[in-house]
C-alpha cells in the first residue's frame, strides 16, 4: 500500500469511528436491569447452548420493559442478596430475579405491581411425606431456605412458635441436596423453585399445603417513582393482552393463580405483600430502634458463634501449623515435598472453594455437620499460613544458638523444644495475632455453609430492615470489640517477650 | 605454682578436614596437657576456629582422631549420640559472640544443660550456677536477660554456662575480640585462675599481646597446617599464674 493509501485509510477509519460514537450518543441510554443468573431458570439463567446469553421469564419481562421505553435492555449481574442495595446505589434501573413483594421493600424502594403469584411450600424427603403437613410438625427439626426471603422470616417466626431450627442458604439448590443427604429435614421455598428442583432431582416430595402466598415484583430506587409508573403501565398492558401469560406458559409456570391475580390488579384491588403470614412484626414496619433492640440478642449470639469458631479453628490451625513447620524443617525429603505441596495448594486456591469442597464436594464420602466443616475448613486453611510463619521463625533462629545448645549436651529434640521453638514462638507471636484477627473476620466466609455467624446475622438484619446503616455499624462495633483486645494483648506479649538486643 | 605430673587431656592426631575441594585442616596434630592454656594463632581462614569446633563435636572431619580425656572421635564417621553426650561433658565451648540463649536469664542459661541433659536437680544446678556467677563477679546479673548484659558480662555468663557441668577442657573462640583493655586484663586473670584449678584451655585468637601474656604455649597455623612447634614454644614460666 502506498503512503497516500495509508493516510487515506486512517482518515476513513477515524471518520467512521466519529460517526459511530455520534450515532450511539443520540440513542437512548440502555435500560439497566439487575438480576442473579445463579438463581437460574425459570427466572434468569445462562442459555445452556449459548452461555453468554441469558434466558428466563424475568429476562423476557425486562425485554418487554425496554421495548416499551424504546431502550435497549442491558443486564447487570448482581448477587441475589444485594439486588436491593444495588438498585438504591444506582448500579441498575430495575431489579428482577424472582424478587418478593415484602413490607421492607415497599417501605424502602419503589416497587412495581406484582406480576406473579407464588406459594411457599414445604419439601420433605419421600419417607416423611405422609408425616409432615405444616411447620408445626417440624418441631426440633432443621428446615432450610434461601437467606433474605419471606420464607426465612416465616421460619424465624416458626422457630419461636414451633421450635424448629431455621437454616439460611445462599442459593436455592443446596437446601434440596442437603435435604436428600439428610443434613436438613425440610425445605421451605416458593413452589416455582421447589418444582423446578423436583424436576431436576429426585428423593424428595413437594407437599401440596400452602404455607403462605407471595408475589414477584420489580424493584426500583425510591426516587424512581415515574419510571415505576411507566413499568406498571407496561405490566397492565401485558396482563390484558396475554403477553405475560405467553411468557409464563413458555416457562411452564402459568397457573390459575395468575389469572386471579391479574383480575385483582387490573380491577385496582390492593394486594397485600404476603398472604397467610402476619407481617406486622416485620422489621420494616416498626421503628429502627425497636428493630435494633429486637435483633441485638441474635447479633450477640452470632458474635459468640464467631468467637467460638475462630478460637477453636485457630487452636487447631496452630497445632497443625506447628506439625507442618516442624516436618518441613526437620522431616525427610518425601515429608518435606508433601507438606510443601499442601501449603502451596491451600495458599494457591480460594478459601471459599476449599469450604465448598469440604462441605458439599466430600458429602458423598464424609457428611460433616456444617459447624464441623466450617471449623475444619478454616483450621486447615490457616494451618498452611501458620506453618509458614513458624517455619520462617524457626529458620530465623541463629545457628549459633543451636550449636551452643549442642555443645552443652542437649539432644536435637531438646535443642528444638528448649532453645529453638521458644525463641521462634516469640518471633511468630505478632504475625500469629495478626492472623487471629484475620480469622475473626474470615470466619464470616463460613456463612456459605449455613453457619449463622456475625456477618450473616447482620446481613439478615439488614435485609429485613431494608438498610445497612445501623446493622453495619453494630456489626463493625462487635468485630472491633473482639479484635482490639487481641491486638492489645499481642502488643503486651511482644513487649514482654522481645528477643534480641535492646 | 604447684608442680604436677604432665597428664595429656587433649590429643589431636593427624586431623584432616576438607569441605568440597578445599582443605581446611591438613594433618594437624596437637597434644595439650592438663593446666595448659594453648593459644591457636594465625591469619583468618587458617583453621583455628575449625579445630575448636571439631574438638567440640560440631564439625565432622575426614581423617585422624581427637581424644578428650578418654573420649575418642574418629575421622570419616559420625560419632554416636552416646559418644557425643560423653564428649559434651568433657568439653565446654565459649563462642565468639557468646550465643547466650536470648529467651533465658543468665542463671537459666547456665542451668539449662545440667537439668535437661544431665538430670541434675534444679536446685543443685541453680546453686552451682550462682557459685559460678559469683566466682566470675557477675552474680548481680543472675536474673538479667542476655540483651541486658554488657559484652564483658555476657562473656562471663557464657564461660559459666560452658563450665556448668564441670568439663576439664574449655575452648574459647576469639575471647578478647570485643573487650576493652581493662576487661581484657581481667579475662586473662580469670583464665589463669581456671588453669590453676587444673582446667585445660584452648583459645583461638588474633591477639598477640594477650597470647604472649597469658598463654602457656602458642601454636601457629597457616592454611590449615601447624607451623613447626619449636618456633612457637615459649617457656612455661613466662605465663602468669
Amino acid at each position: 500500500m502506498s503512503a497516500r493509501g495509508v493516510v487515506w485509510s486512517i482518515v476513513v477509519a477515524i471518520s467512521a469511528g466519529v460517526a459511530l460514537s455520534a450515532a450511539s450518543a443520540s440513542a437512548q441510554p440502555p435500560l439497566k436491569w439487575a438480576g442473579d443468573p445463579e438463581g437460574g431458570a425459570p427466572f434468569v439463567e445462562a442459555d445452556p447452548s449459548h452461555p453468554d446469553r441469558l434466558v428466563g421469564f424475568d429476562v423476557e419481562i425486562a425485554e418487554l420493559f425496554a421495548r416499551a421505553l424504546g431502550r435497549r435492555p442491558e443486564f447487570v449481574n448482581i448477587r441475589f442478596e444485594s439486588i436491593d442495595q444495588s438498585i438504591v446505589r444506582g448500579d441498575a434501573d430495575v431489579g428482577m430475579s424472582g424478587i418478593e413483594d415484602t413490607p421492607a421493600r415497599r417501605a424502602t424502594l419503589a416497587v412495581s405491581m406484582p406480576y406473579y403469584e407464588f406459594r411457599e411450600v414445604l419439601s420433605v424427603r419421600d419417607a416423611d411425606a405422609g408425616r409432615v403437613h405444616s411447620l408445626a410438625d417440624l418441631r426440633g427439626r432443621k428446615v432450610a431456605t434461601l437467606g433474605g426471603t419471606i420464607a426465612y422470616e416465616i421460619l424465624l417466626r416458626a422457630q419461636q412458635e414451633h421450635g424448629l431450627e431455621p437454616l439460611s442458604y445462599e442459593d436455592d439448590v443446596h437446601p434440596f441436596t442437603d435435604l436428600v443427604l439428610g443434613r436438613v429435614d425440610a425445605v421451605l421455598l416458593d413452589n416455582v423453585l421447589a418444582e423446578r428442583r423436583h424436576r431436576a432431582m429426585g428423593g424428595f416430595t413437594v407437599l401440596p399445603e400452602t404455607i403462605a402466598i407471595g408475589h414477584y415484583i420489580a424493584v426500583l430506587a425510591p426516587q424512581n417513582g415515574p419510571l415505576r409508573d411507566t413499568l406498571n403501565e407496561t405490566l397492565r398492558g401485558a396482563m390484558r393482552d396475554g403477553t405475560l401469560e405467553r411468557i409464563f406458559r413458555k416457562w411452564l409456570v402459568w397457573n390459575d393463580d395468575q389469572s386471579k391475580l391479574y383480575a385483582r390488579v387490573l380491577a385496582g384491588e390492593p394486594v397485600p405483600p404476603v398472604i397467610g403470614f402476619d407481617t406486622s412484626a416485620s422489621a420494616a414496619t416498626i421503628s429502627k430502634w425497636e428493630a435494633t433492640k429486637r435483633y441485638l440478642p441474635s447479633l450477640f449470639r452470632a458474635s459468640a458463634v464467631t468467637i467460638v469458631l475462630s478460637c477453636l479453628s485457630m487452636g487447631l490451625a496452630v497445632i497443625v501449623g506447628v506439625m507442618i513447620a516442624t516436618g518441613r524443617v526437620y522431616g525427610g525429603r518425601p515429608a518435606q515435598l508433601a507438606l510443601t505441596a499442601y501449603v502451596e495448594l491451600i495458599r494457591g486456591t480460594p478459601i471459599l472453594l476449599q469450604l465448598f469442597v469440604l462441605y458439599y464436594g466430600l458429602a458423598a464420602a464424609i457428611r460433616l455437620p456444617a459447624f464441623a466443616a466450617a471449623l475444619l475448613g478454616l483450621a486447615l486453611n490457616y494451618a498452611a499460613y501458620e506453618s509458614e510463619i513458624y517455619r520462617s521463625a524457626l529458620e530465623a533462629i541463629p545457628v549459633g544458638q543451636l550449636e551452643a545448645a549442642r555443645t552443652l549436651g542437649l539432644s536435637e529434640r531438646q535443642v528444638l523444644t528448649l532453645v529453638r521453638a521458644p525463641q521462634a514462638f516469640r518471633l511468630a507471636l505478632a504475625p500469629m495475632t495478626n492472623d487471629f484477627v484475620a480469622m475473626l473476620k474470615d470466619s464470616s466466609l463460613v456463612s456459605v455453609l449455613t453457619v449463622l455467624e456475625l456477618t450473616k446475622q447482620t446481613q439478615i438484619f439488614a435485609t429485613n430492615l431494608g438498610s445497612w446503616f445501623i446493622p453495619g455499624l453494630l456489626c463493625g462495633a462487635l468485630y472491633l470489640a473482639m479484635s482490639l483486645p487481641l491486638a492489645a494483648l499481642a502488643r503486651r506479649l511482644e513487649r514482654q517477650w522481645r528477643v534480641g538486643p535492646q | 605454682m604447684e608442680s604436677r605430673p604432665a597428664v595429656t587431656v587433649l590429643e589431636i592426631g593427624d586431623l584432616q578436614l576438607t569441605r568440597g575441594t578445599r582443605t581446611i585442616l591438613d594433618r594437624v596434630s596437637l597434644t595439650v596437657d592438663r593446666g595448659e592454656l594453648v593459644a591457636l594463632m594465625g591469619p583468618s581462614g587458617s583453621g583455628k576456629t575449625t579445630i575448636l569446633r571439631a574438638v567440640a563435636g560440631l564439625e565432622r572431619f575426614d581423617a585422624g582422631r581427637i581424644v578428650v580425656d578418654g573420649v575418642t572421635l574418629s575421622g570419616g564417621s559420625d560419632a554416636t549420640a552416646a559418644t557425643r553426650h560423653q564428649l559434651h561433658r568433657k568439653v565446654g565451648m565459649v563462642f565468639q559472640f557468646h550465643c547466650l540463649f536470648e529467651h533465658l536469664t543468665a542463671v537459666a542459661n547456665i542451668c539449662l544443660a545440667p537439668v535437661h541433659a544431665y538430670g541434675i536437680a534444679a536446685a543443685d544446678a541453680k546453686r552451682r550456677a550462682h557459685d559460678l556467677l559469683t566466682t566470675f563477679g557477675v552474680q548481680h546479673r543472675a536474673d538479667a536477660l542476655p540483651r541486658q548484659l554488657s559484652g564483658g558480662e555476657a562473656q562471663r555468663v557464657a564461660i559459666a554456662r560452658a563450665l556448668a557441668v564441670d568439663p576439664p577442657v574449655l575452648l574459647m573462640d576469639e575471647p578478647t575480640a570485643s573487650l576493652d583493655p581493662e576487661r581484657r586484663a581481667e579475662l586473662g586473670t580469670l583464665l589463669a585462675g581456671l588453669r590453676e584449678q587444673g582446667r585445660t584451655l584452648v583459645i583461638a585468637t588474633h591477639d598477640d599481646d594477650f597470647a604472649e601474656e597469658f598463654a602457656t604455649r602458642i601454636v601457629r597455623l597457616r592454611e590449615g597446617r601447624l607451623e613447626p612447634q619449636a618456633a612457637s614454644l615459649k617457656p612455661q614460666g613466662r605465663a602468669k599464674a
